[in-house]
């Protein structure tokens, strides 16, 4: 017996713009490096909030710049986030990603460390988290149907184990919560290589193909213009290479199992844009997991999918990551780091059906606020994308 | 029963081991999964967990097909029931 997606629901967070979240963070958020420090030290003082700190935001320009601060407002302005704590080294940016995140309604407040210092900065916005702990632990959670779930995918230490079942099974989820209506996204541009005529036929209009291929064929040039090598070492990866796969067109074919049979492709999105409506987003993206997972984030999606074959061990600061194997020694080797076994596929003690059912399974307690692997063991990934060096 | 390769597409040059140890000379049970067919074959080589056996003889510039679709071509001649890897195999893209 399946799922009844459309029966099926969920509780968690209505967040003030409509939307639903599954965790419910208070996060306190560096505009750039030099503020990691201040925002680390309120993430101890108050308990029950979080700094995400990271390595950028100085000195950055143009689209570059466009994009760090799409996707800092983003990750703020995530379901799964209840309040924000921007800091900043100077009150500018800060303001400007607060007020990004404000337009979701959500508590957010701002502050630069200029003519302050790190010990007053820290008391001032050790208040404002204070008191946005306070205000997110009285929020009540209310229960929703599946359709409000977004849901994202990107694989990782994938091997051809990925391909033949733990991608496929992601695919026969992806088919089930598609045909929901669920808002869902995929990307990893260049490891669609020797797979984008797949992709491109799968694209709803011939407007959607042609700005799908523009992406590819943009992102194909970047790697023609800056490779040393055949990057045969990069695309598989060593870890991919040690997993089985051989070139990157096997890699790509495993990858996109991921979308299932029946999904099409509804849109394309630009690095962290939200999607406007519900259905298959393709986002132009990095391959790279913490990158990619970060911008789906940032994109506003609440849970993630993570097929893996070797045995990727990450997590998000905001969205649970749900990861799938097939491969029976990662289940054997690594299995804490797994929610989601279905090396039975393998051995036909599984069906892709079972399998399907298994990872919406899985996905609805999550949703319910059911910790993932990568939560328990604290892995808080949190990759910008650059775009390239600084000014 | 165990199922020591899988098989995408009957139309595929090669299998993918999914049983970790095995070694040259263990015969061998593969799943096709697509046409959900099972077809018995010798390893000539230790092949690790997730790494391919070629299911038919390829010749040197042949073309590799898994999901019956390229994946490369063989840069080595290529025997059935030998690994298939980065040593024979090379992708056509970058």
């Amino acid at each position: 017996m399946g799922i009844d997606l459309k029966g099926a629901s969920f509780e968690g967070w209505r967040r003030e713009n409509g939307r639903m979240g599954v965790r419910n963070h208070v996060i306190i958020l560096p505009v750039d490096d030099l503020s990691n420090a201040a925002c680390e030290a309120v993430a101890h003082n108050i308990k029950g909030c979080m700094a995400i700190p990271h390595a950028y935001g100085r000195l950055q320009f143009g689209y570059d710049l466009e994009l760090h601060f799409r996707t800092l407002i983003g990750t703020g302005s995530n379901p799964n986030v209840a309040g924000v704590v921007v800091i900043g080294i100077e009150p500018g940016w800060a303001g400007k990603i607060a007020e990004g995140i404000a337009a979701t309604g959500k508590p957010v407040e701002f502050f630069g460390i200029e003519q302050h210092g790190d010990i007053n900065t820290i008391a001032r916005a050790s208040r404002a988290a204070y008191r946005m702990v306070k205000h997110a632990s009285k929020l009540k959670k209310t229960k929703a149907p599946v359709v409000d779930l977004w849901v994202s995918t990107k694989c990782g230490e994938s091997d051809t184990t990925s391909g033949l079942a733990s991608c496929p099974t992601n695919g026969n989820a992806f088919d089930k919560l598609w045909e929901n209506g669920n808002t869902l996204v995929f990307g990893e541009t260049t490891e669609l290589t020797g797979g984008e005529h797949l992709v491109a036929a799968r694209c709803r209009t011939p407007e959607i193909r042609a700005q799908f291929q523009a992406m590819f064929d943009r992102y194909q040039r970047v790697v023609e213009a800056n490779k040393t090598s055949d990057l045969s070492e990069s695309q598989p990866t060593k870890g991919n290479i040690e997993g089985g796969l051989t070139t990157i067109e096997e890699k790509a074919l495993g990858n996109i199992q991921k979308i299932g049979k029946r999904c099409v492709v509804d849109g394309v999105l630009d690095k962290a844009e939200a999607p406007t409506h519900s259905g298959l987003w393709f986002m132009d993206s990095s391959s790279a997991a913490a990158e990619m997972v970060t911008l789906c984030a940032a994109s506003g999606y609440a849970v993630h999918f993570f097929p893996t074959g070797q045995g990727n061990v990450i997590g998000n600061p905001i969205v649970p990551v749900i990861k799938i194997t097939a491969n029976p020694r990662t289940q054997r080797t690594m299995s804490e780091h797994i929610d989601v076994d279905v090396t039975g596929l393998l051995q036909k003690r599984m069906n892709m059906d079972d399998a399907g059912e298994a990872l919406l399974d899985c996905m609805l307690r999550t949703a319910d606020g059911e910790l993932t692997a990568a939560e328990l063991l604290g892995h808080r990934e949190f990759s910008l994308t650059r775009i390239y060096e600084s000014a | 029963m165990t199922i020591h390769f899988v098989v995408h597409d009957e139309g595929d040059s090669v299998g993918v081991v999914v049983v970790e140890g095995l070694t040259a000379g263990t015969p061998l049970t593969g799943w096709i999964m697509d046409q959900d067919k099972m077809i018995e074959f010798q390893a000539r080589n230790d092949i690790p967990i997730g790494h391919k056996l070629a299911i038919r003889s390829i010749a040197k510039g042949d073309t590799i097909i898994k999901y019956g679709i390229d994946i490369g071509r063989a840069v080595a001649d290529i025997g059935p029931g030998e690994h298939a890897h980065v040593h024979n195999v090379k992708t056509k893209r970058w």
